[in-house]
């Protein structure tokens, strides 16, 4: 009997639990659109930028579809061609294309990684010189010309590299600047073009990109060791730490949570490489060390004008790329609120 | 003042030394850009510029102002620049003012579909498809089809979100409607957050290359960026490019292109650059 009585009960709750969730429902609908009918500036404002998201970067993913279809120009629209599988993904990964594509993804993590090893920390040590100079006109002025760099456009960037990378032309045209002083240290031979020489090509990528990004990078990891209590400092000198034993024990895991979200956001970037400063710097000499996977597509899908090779393959290249890309970014943000409860979304 | 530890002082030493050279580093290709730009074809041609201009002379950046394909690049680039920075700034503070309302209905799934395409993206091919088959091919398509960045519009929303409800309640006790709560409490109130936010869209539309480049069909509407690359590939190609009977060096007029593109910037530089690092720290994106 007791049993039964439970049963009765519990259908009872159950039955005005929905009851009450029903007229909720309803009136949530309702009161959404009284609170709509009253606010209706505020959804006019919201609509052009919800109609430029939608028709900007949701739309194209419509366009994902050209990686499986049989469509060789840039002419035709995705609708209008034909399918054709997963043809473009079979000539990536083991047909035409497949030398290249791979080399292109080899390249990616390669540059990636060099560009995270010796990238990552120039920053933070800039930081910390700036946080020691203790002249806030000269710290000022430092920091501002280190920021200059990631002012000026990219095409400049690698115009002014390409000029003073330039071989020369003896005897009308001396070699540029940089190419003469490494040319004065021994570090490369005469003659020697650095921008057509596969070997130099990371180097030159990389190092000009921490000129280009170190200073502006330092910003976040200058304000995380400005917010350290100088107190911290005096104890560890009481206790009688040095310099070095005071960036160990004291500065470090005070910008360790900074340290932490700014490596995993670099992680997750790992596949968006600088696509644009690397089609002004590569050429055909330097596709072996150079072509990343964005180029590739770039290259093959026909973008920078020319014949497109073959756009589905570009395609499948491309989706390839952006799934991975999701995934790192994902796991980069999950890592990120699990260690440090900060998330991106 | 408290005695310094000597690993103290020597750090503190090596830390004066590099930051100078880093930052003389930083400075340096824009120095020699200029002295290469106004050197004597001579001098630049035997490699004696090496930081100050030698024999200083003016013929290359003349040409430069003189050549008129450069002033319609110009010309364009400031097009883009100023009713792109115009259009983006007007799309983006509606909405980011919209979005700073708790009270707004589906608040939460708006801003996640904003936040989301910061993260993942259709890639290229799609998306020059799609802006092909929208027609984004000329002036103004290029102002909308690239107005609005979803970093933006979160980084201006925060900052709405921390502007004082007091003052917008008496705004609106005193007749005000929505639009004036925006233009008279809110922008005056945000001036910096505002100012970094305009300077974020006019650089990236100042220095805007790529798409530009693939997606505009006219030479006479591409900008200032495709005009200095295509002119530096067409020297990069020519074997015979030094041999000229010009009063300068070739690649001084390329110097020289590069320093009339970026005088305005290095001129603004000064003023905006405190906007520009701001925005670093207040992008702290969160839902």
């Amino acid at each position: 009997m007791k049993v039964n009585n439970d049963v009765k009960n519990m259908s009872l709750d159950e039955l005005k639990h929905e009851l009450l969730m029903e007229s909720l429902e309803k009136n949530k609908w309702h009161r959404y659109w009284v609170s709509i009918k009253k606010d209706w500036p505020l959804y006019v404002m919201l609509i052009p930028v919800i109609l430029y998201f939608f028709i900007f970067r949701y739309m194209p993913i419509y366009g994902i579809l050209a990686a499986f279809k049989n469509q060789n120009d840039l002419t035709l629209s995705v609708g209008q061609a034909p399918f054709a599988g997963f043809y473009a993904f079979r000539s990536l990964i083991a047909g035409d294309y497949a030398k290249e594509f791979w080399q292109a993804f080899r390249n990616t993590f390669a540059i990636s990684m060099y560009g995270l090893i010796f990238g990552f920390p120039v920053p933070i040590i800039l930081a910390l010189f700036f946080s020691e100079i203790k002249s806030d006109f000269y710290r000022s002025l430092t920091q501002i010309l280190t920021y200059l760099p990631k002012f000026i456009s990219t095409v400049v960037i690698t115009s002014i590299i390409t000029l003073m990378l330039f071989e020369g032309n003896e005897p009308h045209q001396a070699p540029g600047v940089l190419t003469s002083l490494f040319q004065m240290f021994g570090l490369i031979g005469e003659n020697t073009r650095m921008l057509h020489e596969p070997q130099y090509f990371r180097s030159i990528y990389i190092i000009s990109g921490i000129w280009e990004g170190a200073g502006y990078g330092s910003i976040v990891y200058f304000a995380a060791i400005m917010a350290i209590s100088p107190t911290n400092y005096e104890a560890a000198r009481i206790d009688g730490a040095n310099k070095l034993a005071q960036i160990r024990y004291v500065t470090l895991p005070g910008m360790a949570p900074t340290l932490t979200i700014m490596l995993i956001l670099r992680i997750g970037e790992i596949l968006s490489v600088g696509y644009e400063k690397i089609i002004l710097l590569y050429n055909v000499q330097t596709y072996e060390t150079a072509d990343v996977i964005s180029t590739f597509v770039t290259r093959i899908g026909g973008l920078m004008g020319g014949q497109s090779i073959s756009l589905n393959t570009a395609a499948a290249a491309d989706l390839f790329n952006s799934i991975i890309a999701m995934f790192l970014v994902l796991g980069a943000n999950f890592i990120s609120k699990r260690v440090s409860d900060t998330s991106l979304f | 003042m408290r005695r310094l530890d000597i690993s103290e002082v020597i750090f503190k030493v090596i830390a004066y030394v590099l930051v100078t050279l880093f930052a003389i580093a930083a400075l340096y290709p824009f120095i020699y850009t200029l002295s290469a730009s106004v050197s004597g074809k001579l001098a630049f041609e035997q490699g004696r510029v090496i930081f100050w201009p030698v024999d200083f002379q003016l013929d290359a950046l003349i040409a430069v102002i003189s050549d008129k394909g450069f002033w319609i690049a110009y010309t364009n680039t400031l097009f883009y620049t100023f009713f792109g920075t115009i259009f983006s700034m007007v799309m983006s503070i509606a909405a980011a003012y919209a979005l700073s309302k708790s009270r707004l209905v589906f608040r939460r799934q708006i801003n996640f579909l904003i936040v989301f395409t910061m993260w993942f993206s259709a890639g290229m091919i799609p998306t020059f498809l799609n802006y092909k088959m929208f027609g984004v091919d000329f002036r103004w398509g290029i102002i909308y089809g690239f107005g609005v960045q979803a970093f933006n519009v979160i980084l201006l929303r925060n900052y709405f979100s921390g502007v004082s409800k007091e003052i917008e309640e008496a705004a609106i006790v005193d007749g005000a409607n929505e639009f004036q709560v925006l233009t008279n409490v809110y922008l005056p109130m945000s001036k910096s957050a505002l100012a970094t936010v305009t300077l974020f869209y006019a650089l990236s539309r100042w220095n805007g290359y790529f798409w530009n480049l693939v997606l505009v069909n006219w030479n006479v509407e591409h900008p200032l960026q495709v005009h200095l690359r295509k002119y530096l590939s067409e020297y990069l190609m020519d074997e015979n490019a030094s041999i000229t009977n010009t009063p300068y060096s070739p690649y001084s007029y390329m110097y020289a292109m590069i320093v009339m593109s970026i005088i305005p910037i290095i001129v603004v530089y000064p003023y905006l650059q405190k906007y520009f690092a701001r925005g670093v720290n207040v992008g702290g994106v969160k839902e």
